[in-house]
């Protein structure tokens, strides 16, 4: 019955015959996050068939990465999820760090941790007022985005790029952070709750926004399986499965903090999840601001080996260390043969790099499974049976940006 | 941690001995070897048996090996949420063998396996929808084959005149930079330039 008659006769003279009407949403459209296309078939403003058409991004992460060395491709994992881009990077150091065996420093290890939650609070801020925008508030963007530029200038002061870090490195981080910007890391993660507070009050309460959001793309516990769901997509729906809790990697294990889980699984309590996650990021802030001033948070930042390379201060003197940093930024370091996956709870979900190394010093196949590819699949399924106008809501809940879907 | 995953790969061989063909835990990850033909009935059995209960698919790959004599590795990882622990299943698969799709047991793995597909043309069987997904509508090769050139092979442009989007054939500038790091104390398999005479001296 695709006439839309819906089993009806007696509507069915020539005149009075609907047909379902297809509509292209995107691939520019500000609600699409991104360069997405959807094919919509609507009967009325019903969406019967959601088609997403992906891969308008695609850049050929994956096959450029088969020529480059190891430290080469650090800089490709930015590019990915370009809104908490050093989350992707520690994915990477992670799977080389496991497969050369390479401790990581504690201080390096407790400034990833840092660094990882200021990438959280850079996505959730960038996802709930953007997605605010889409049912229709404009002012929590803007507030938002205010916030964004004071965490985008730690990013700055730590490595000198705003977005395009390249500050984790297999072996630790690529420099020490000065004293001053951890106070003013600090002093910004005492202020911020209030910010957060000023966004509750717009949104949480607001009637048109829990209209647009409560009940709007159920995600049931089977449906969590069925569509491979991981990060707030699991816990909106009162799984409490975080891999910061249940395979700990770095140092979060010794970390305080909660894991908020949501009831109902609609867009409303991931909403909800992810402001909460952000006050329980700001409290694991404080904690490893706490830890990197105590004396064992002090020493160096790389685990000096093959794969880092020497300090300054040696290569002045010393005629080894001159040369393992030549052949560390021309040859690049060579990982043993053997397969990995390493994963990290990324700001959308379980970010995940599988990589094959064949002993050289570039790797054979690295595969990057990406939170937001599972979620997207998954549009057909939640937004059937919803309006039109939701399709924008479940885009902003699901989280997706296509630098790493698309690749 | 590798004692409980050895304990898995025990329990799993007790079960499923006839669908492995071999399994070894390295860096604390279960790899596990199967064959095209078992590969349905073992993902069915990692997904539903209670002390398995892999709920989840991560994800699918695949691995090209020219040199091989069945040319591509399909990888498979899962995870279960409610035990915790992790798996990686391998199946070789050759260039004119079909690869039987899991999109019944894990509706997630249809994207995944459109991707395969595109990206090195391994085909599915009882895929709801095989078509291609991240490259171009139209798109001609599979890009991950290490046969495939990175450059590819056309490259697009608007033209002024036509006043439409044509493909061309990729021209190149300046040569493509593949450089070779291999260190030539450590194992390269060339002759320097300049050192031929010296090889035909010996």
């Amino acid at each position: 019955m695709m006439d839309g008659s819906k089993g009806f006769d007696d509507a069915l003279t020539s005149e009075q015959r609907i047909r379902n009407f297809n509509i292209n949403f995107g691939p520019q459209h500000p609600a699409a996050h991104g360069v997405l296309r959807l094919v919509l078939e609507l009967d009325g403003e019903i969406v019967e068939r959601c088609d997403p058409h992906i891969g308008l991004l695609h850049r050929g992460t994956e096959k450029l990465m088969e020529s480059r060395t190891y430290l080469q491709n650090l800089p490709y994992f930015d590019r990915l999820d370009y809104v908490a881009p050093m989350n992707q990077e520690h994915a990477w150091c992670l799977a080389i760090e496991k497969l050369t065996g390479v401790e990581v420093p504690r201080r390096a290890s407790l400034i990833r941790v840092l660094y990882s939650e200021i990438g959280r609070v850079l996505n959730h801020l960038l996802n709930v007022t953007t997605q605010a925008m889409d049912v229709g508030a404009l002012t929590p963007p803007l507030w938002g985005f205010e916030e964004r530029e004071k965490l985008m200038v730690f990013y700055e002061r730590a490595c000198g790029a705003r977005l395009h870090a390249a500050y984790f490195r297999p072996g630790g981080v690529h420099q020490d952070l000065p004293a001053k910007l951890i106070d003013d890391i600090e002093e910004w993660a005492h202020e911020f709750p209030k910010m957060l507070d000023d966004i509750d009050g717009l949104l949480t309460e607001n009637r048109i926004f829990k209209q647009r959001n409560c009940d709007i793309g159920v995600v049931t516990e089977q449906d969590i399986l069925d569509w491979g769901y991981s990060g707030v997509m699991v816990r909106g729906s009162g799984l409490a499965w975080d891999l910061r809790r249940a395979q700990p990697y770095e140092c979060y294990d010794e970390f305080d903090f909660k894991i908020p889980v949501g009831k109902n699984g609609d867009c409303y309590d991931r909403y909800l999840c992810r402001m909460a996650e952000m006050r329980e990021s700001v409290k694991i802030i404080l904690q490893a601001i706490e830890k990197l001033r105590a004396l064992e948070g002090q020493g160096d930042v790389l685990a000096r080996g093959k794969i880092t390379p020497p300090p300054r201060a040696e290569m002045k003197t010393s005629m080894e260390a001159l040369i393992h940093h030549f052949k560390l930024y021309t040859e690049g370091f060579h990982v043993p043969a053997g397969e990995i996956y390493a994963a990290v709870e990324a700001p959308k979900g379980e970010f995940g790099v599988y990589l094959v190394a064949d002993g050289t010093n570039k790797p054979y196949r690295a595969k990057l499974r990406a939170p937001g590819y599972l979620h997207l699949q998954s549009m057909d399924y939640i937004a059937k049976g919803h309006q039109l106008a939701d399709v924008a809501a479940i885009i902003g809940t699901m989280d997706v940006v296509f630098g790493e879907i698309d690749r | 941690m590798s004692e409980a995953l050895n304990e898995l790969a025990t329990l799993l061989e007790m079960r499923m001995g006839d669908a492995l063909v071999s399994h070894h835990v390295a860096h604390d990850e279960l790899t596990v070897t199967t064959t095209l033909s078992h590969l349905v009935k073992l993902v069915r059995h990692l997904q539903h048996d209670e002390s398995l209960r892999f709920s989840t698919l991560v994800d699918i790959t695949a691995v090209d090996w020219p040199g091989r004599r069945k040319r591509f590795e399909m990888v498979y990882h899962f995870l279960s949420m409610y035990l915790n622990h992790r798996i990686r299943v391998k199946v070789d698969v050759s260039e004119d063998e079909i690869v039987p799709s899991i999109t019944a047991l894990y509706p997630s793995a249809n994207w995944f396996e459109r991707e395969v597909f595109d990206m090195y043309g391994i085909l599915f069987s009882g895929h709801p929808d095989l078509r291609r997904i991240l490259t171009d509508y139209g798109f001609r090769g599979h890009p991950l084959r290490k046969d495939f050139p990175t450059t590819g092979y056309t490259e697009v442009r608007y033209d002024e005149a036509l006043k439409r989007v044509v493909y061309e054939p990729v021209q190149l500038v300046q040569e493509y930079r593949q450089f070779d790091f291999m260190s030539p104390w450590e194992g390269a398999e060339y002759i320097l330039p300049g050192d031929e005479k010296k090889e035909a001296a010996k």
